[in-house]
Parts: C-alpha cells; structure tokens; sequence
C-alpha cells in the first residue's frame, strides 16, 4: 500500500524538453515505474526511446491511458497544461515547474473545482513510492520501501527528511511535496487525510515553512479528528527576517503572519511533535514511536 | 518587485484610474518646473522611495521634514526638493538605516472630502484576488484589522471574470458613496481589480483613495506589488525596478539568478532550495551562530554562479567562515565540488569553508575537494556541520 501512486500506475510525461526528459528516463529507470507516453506539442508521433509521444494530452489518453502525468512545461505554459491533464481526465498530476504566475495558479484552481483531477504542486519535487515508482526529481537513492509517510513544501528539505529516516534504520511509504507556492493544488490536510486511510504508513513527518497558514489548517484538522498516526514536524524559517520571500513564493511572513512559532505553536497543540532543529527529524520520530509503542520496522 | 508611487499612477492611468496631475523627477530645478506647470496653487511634495510612512518619516539630515510635503505656496519646491533629494528618509519601513530619496513626485493638491482605503491582494485562503476597502483611509489598516475588523468590507475575485459590477456597487453602498461618485467609484473599484490582474499584481494599495468636494473618486496614492514568476510577461513593469532600492550584493545576485537575503550574522551559507535554506540558517542559530545570509543556489551549479555566490557572501566584512549545505538531486556533487574548487581559487577565498554534500554523485563530489589541497571541513550530520560552522566563525555568539 501507499498513497496516490504506486506499482500499477501509469505515467505520463507533459513537456519532453531537455529537464523532463531526464528526469522521465531517471523514473523509467526506477522500480517499477510504468512510464507509458510524453506529450510534447509539434512532437507527436516521434519516440522517445521506446516511449511514444503525442500533441496532447487527449490523443496520450486514447492510446496509452495514463493515470498520472508529471508536467515540466515552462512556467508561462504550466497552468495551460495542468488544465489541459485535467480535461483529459488524467486523475492525478503533479507539476514539478517552479515560478507559475500566481494569477495563473488562482485560475487553475477554479478550473479544477467539479474535475476528478488532483494536482500536486506546483513547485515541488513531485511524488515518490519507494521500491514502485518515482514521479518526480528526487534523488531515488536515498529512498528505502518502509512505513514513514513524508509530506513537505520544500523539495530539498525533504530529501533531507528522508536522509534521516533512513539514517534511524526506516523507510518510507511515499514521500509528497506539495511545493512552495502561495496557491497550489493538494494541502498538507489533503495528504493527511490519504496517509490515515493507508495501512502501511504508520507514522508521518510533516515539514512545513513560514508563510500562510497551512500548517495551521493541518494542526487543526490533527486536533478536530483526532488525527490516530502520530506525526512528526518541522518549521524551516525560524530565523527568517518578517517581509522577505525566502526563495519559494510562499515563504514570506507578511504583517506579522505565518511565523515558524505560530505554526510550532499550533502543531504542538494539536499533539504533533515538533523538532526543534532541522537535524532531529529522525531522532524525534524514534522518540515518538517509541513512546506510542509503535513498530515501524516490520 | 515594487514600484515607486508614480510608476504605479502611471500604470493606473492606463487602466482609466484617475489620479491627479504631477511628475517625477530628480532635480530640485525640475520638480520647480513641474510645480510651476501645474494648475493648483497648492502642491504636494513626495520622496519617492519604495517604503511605506513616508508621511510619518523624518529625514536623517533634517530632523523636522517628513517624506511628503503640501505646500500651499508652491514656490517653496524647489528649496524643499533640495533638502529631500540626496537625504535619507527613515520610516517604520525602512529599518533604522533609511533609504536614500533620488526622486521626488510633485502633484496638484485636491480638495479632499475624505479618506479611503482600497487594496487588492492575492488571498491564500481563498486562493483568489480579494478587494478590501474601508472608509478608515490614512490610518494603518493593520491596526484597523485587529481592533475594528467590522470596519473592513471585502469581495472574492472570481478569476475568470474580474470584479463584478455588483461586487463593486455593493462596497460602494458600504463606503456610503452616493450620487456621481457612487458611479464613478464603483466603476473605479473595478478598474483597480482589472488593473491588478492584467499586471500581475500580488499587492495593491491605495491609501487613501479620496472622495472631492467636487463628487470625484481620486487615488491620491498608488502602492504596487507584482507577482516576480508573472514579470516575464510584463517587460514594462520589469524596466521600472530601481537599482537603487536593492543593495550591490542584491543587484549582483538577481544578476546571477541567485535567491539571496541578506541577514546580519557571521556564518556566510550556500544551499540548494529555500526550505533547505531556511533550515541551515535555523541550525547555525541552534548551534549558537548567526547566518549572514540567506542563499539558495538552486539546480544550476556553475563554476561562474559558485563563483558569484562566494563572491557575494564574503562581500560582507561580517562573514567570518562559509557553510556550504548541498543535498543533490537535480544538482550534482561533482559539479557543484568543481565549482567550490574554482570559486575558492579565483577570489582566494580566506575565511575557513564547512561542506556538507549528499546525493547525486556524492562520492566524487568529496574526492575532487580533497584531491584540491584546499582546507575543507567536511561533515556528513547537519548538526554536526552546523557546529563546526559556527566554531570556524570563532565560535557562539
């Protein structure tokens, strides 16, 4: 088990440039990922490798019937193809590209609203089902099959996150990135919701930034429903100065809101437990598991 | 990016917002010919800096000027424009340094009835732009916010549409507009949101937005924000960033694609990605230090942009040691090695240098700085390599 992709799914890739089709040809390499077509417009009916690809992402549907699409398409061209996935029906897309307008982001996220298609990102690492497939940048050799869920903002924090995991002797059930835009499409609460339904994961580290309020949102939906896993936290931008985009867009404290004390604040209310220093992540969940009797191993 | 006021009325005058008349300048000569042009008696004076209270800030220089001046006789100006331009403006804004004004914007006065305020921002809640107007105009609207929030009214943006004539009518009656400037301001509301979204706004204020004597809906004042991911498509927007608002290092690093932010510590860092980033910085505090910066390299590790980023955190006296955190996926450790290995022999680096590398092609990363003969720390733990950081900048704070 595991969430949102896994052995059997079927990946497409949007936007066979240079970047997406390095990083298609490091997921077909991994696992079992079933990378079964690429959609780049004025390329169609050319291979790439063994991979067939097409104008869109309609005629990708027809022929090879993919279930999750990765987007690499340029940033003034990524909003045109995540709703482009969306009306061919493609249930899941994750878009890696960073810097999408804003205003863009806004109108993708009414043009899904009534659509069977979730969308993680923009700006993220993607997803990642350790020992079944790789649908993202990640690094895959860090990665162990295991029993951790990681959901996270920030890309390389996260590989930073799945390092310690399998330091402290774990793996991991998937690894999400949700991206570090101010407006994207699947929430920290979103992938808390899918790792409680999933068996295997049994514990989740959960990395948030400043800026908005999603950890907040994810701390009160902990507490409301009594959230069963047990969940492990950090807050990048402890020392970040207020009024300053930290790199990601959404990584601002603006007029005094969304500060990393807030959020710890609030996590460690709902019963999360928050690690103060970005290198206690994996110590912190062998702590809580310990505490709460909980065999992650087997 | 920001834009001064009178680069933003410039942008509102395309869209039919009205302002009043007035120019830029940077000459104390100029803002005279500007004043003498202009129809009204009295004129208003305004440094032109991209920080917010310029009314309530004083001048380093002259203790009792503030950043924007009415002057009800206008041949004042020029003297006025004088002890302005080349002076440093401190407002709550602008941190205790200040900023120096190198432009002044000189405007008819206007019979004011009474102050709004209007904003447009992109609410992440809501996941759309929001329009928010209060009849508290000129006051902080945060504190507006906190103590009165009734005193706030507000409409979602749908962003396939704009604001709808409705929305618009709807805050008008609020505001208590009536008559001609019922009209006249519902249709500006509406001009203000088309405004933020065809630029590519993220923020929009204007304080205050005023109601005449004469019935009209005036921005009297024009801040703008935009979205820097939607700038490519807004070449003219992009060629009104002001140089002068960013400091060399700053200047430098957008040159380079650099994300930086400068801080006052003494550890210098160099990370790929912002959470990374923003975590490096928390651990050196943890451990006692104080980052100096704020730097994420990102995917692309040239030897030139390497060399740029140690370039520009040792630009700082302050930077006693460097602290290099890379977790290679999209970057590779041997590239990014190669590029240390250059960069410390083109500028001779002299401050000690801290390394921390995982990921992609770590191994050969590792080899070819220990084949380089430079003296490296290396560390694998981050808490660890953090330490180590902070000892080499001669230790906690």
């Amino acid at each position: 088990m595991s969430i949102l992709i896994n052995k059997d799914t079927r990946l497409l890739l949007q936007g066979a440039g240079r970047a997406g089709r390095f990083h298609a040809e490091r997921s077909a390499e991994y696992c079992d990922t079933n990378l079964v077509g690429a959609v780049h417009p004025g390329k169609g009916g050319q291979k790439m490798g063994d991979v067939p690809i097409f104008d869109t992402v309609e005629q990708a549907m027809r022929a090879v019937e993919p279930t999750a699409s990765m987007i690499f398409v340029p940033a003034m061209g990524a909003a045109d193809a995540i709703m482009e996935a969306a009306d061919a029906g493609i249930p899941l897309t994750s878009c890696i590209t960073e810097g999408v307008p804003a205003l863009d982001m806004a109108r993708v996220i009414r043009f899904l609203e009534g659509k069977n298609t979730r969308l993680v990102g923009p700006n993220c690492p993607g997803l990642i089902t350790p020992g079944e497939i790789k649908m993202g940048i990640m690094p895959a050799n860090i990665h162990t099959p295991g029993r951790i869920g990681i959901v996270s903002r920030s890309g390389t924090l996260t590989y930073e996150a799945v390092y310690q995991v399998s330091q402290v002797g774990l793996g991991q059930s998937s690894c999400v990135g949700i991206g570090g835009d101010p407006i994207n499409g699947t929430s920290f609460v979103d992938c808390l919701k899918l790792f409680a339904e999933d068996e295997q994961t049994v514990a989740l580290i959960m990395i948030g930034e400043i800026g908005g309020t999603a950890e907040e949102e994810a701390a009160a939906y902990i507490k409301e429903s009594g959230y069963s896993k047990p969940v492990v936290s950090f807050i990048a931008g402890q020392t970040a100065p207020p009024g300053k985009r930290m790199g990601h867009a959404g990584a601002i404290i603006a007029g005094g809101k969304g500060t990393a004390s807030a959020k710890m604040d609030a996590l460690t209310e709902a019963g999360v437990a928050v690690a103060l220093k970005p290198s206690e992540m994996g110590s912190t969940l062998i702590r809580v598991l310990e505490e709460r009797g909980i065999d992650a191993k087997s | 990016m920001n834009v001064h006021e009178f680069q933003a009325k410039e942008i509102f005058r395309k869209f039919g917002i009205p302002t009043v008349k007035g120019g830029a300048t940077d000459s104390a000569a100029g803002a005279q010919a500007i004043a003498d042009g202009l129809e009204t008696e009295i004129v208003v004076l305004k440094s032109q800096i991209h920080a917010g209270g310029r009314g309530k800030g004083r001048f380093k220089e002259h203790p009792d000027l503030g950043g924007v001046k009415v002057l009800t006789d206008k041949s004042q100006v020029a003297a006025l424009a004088e002890q302005m331009l080349g002076s440093t403006l401190v407002t709550k804004q602008t941190g205790a340094e200040g900023t120096v004004v190198k432009q002044v914007f000189v405007e008819s006065g206007c019979p004011i009835e009474h102050e709004f305020y209007a904003a447009v921002l992109l609410d992440r809640e809501s996941r759309a732009p929001v329009i928010m107007v209060s009849r508290e105009g000129g006051m902080d609207i945060e504190e507006v916010a906190e103590n009165t929030p009734e005193k706030i009214f507000k409409e979602v943006v749908d962003v396939h549409y704009g604001l709808h004539g409705f929305q618009a009518r709807r805050l008008a009656a609020k505001l208590g507009w009536s008559g001609s400037a019922f009209k006249q301001g519902s249709r500006l509301l509406c001009d203000l949101v088309r405004c933020f979204m065809e630029t590519d706004s993220s923020l929009m204020e204007v304080n205050p937005l005023v109601t005449t004597t004469d019935g009209e809906v005036i921005a009297l004042d024009a801040k703008m924000t935009f979205d820097d991911n939607g700038l490519p498509r807004h070449p003219d927007i992009e060629a009104m960033a002001d140089p002068n608002e960013m400091s060399p290092e700053e200047v430098e690093a957008k040159e380079w694609d650099l994300s930086y932010i400068s801080l006052d510590g003494s550890v210098g860092c160099m990370v790929n990605g912002a959470g990374l980033a923003m975590a490096t910085m928390d651990m050196i505090k943890h451990a006692g230090g104080e980052p100096a910066n704020f730097l994420d390299v990102g995917g692309g590790a040239t030897e030139e942009r390497i060399t740029a980023a140690f370039r520009i955190i040792t630009g700082s006296p302050e930077v006693k040691a460097i602290f290099v955190n890379v977790f290679g996926g999209i970057l590779r450790c041997d590239l990014l090695a190669e590029g240390v290995v250059a960069a410390c022999k083109t500028l001779d680096l002299k401050v000690p240098l801290v390394v921390r590398m995982l990921g992609t092609n770590v191994t050969e990363g590792r080899q070819i700085l220990a084949d380089s003969g430079l003296a490296i720390t290396f560390s694998e733990e981050l808490g660890d390599a953090a330490a180590k950081a902070v000892a080499a900048a001669g230790g906690a704070a």
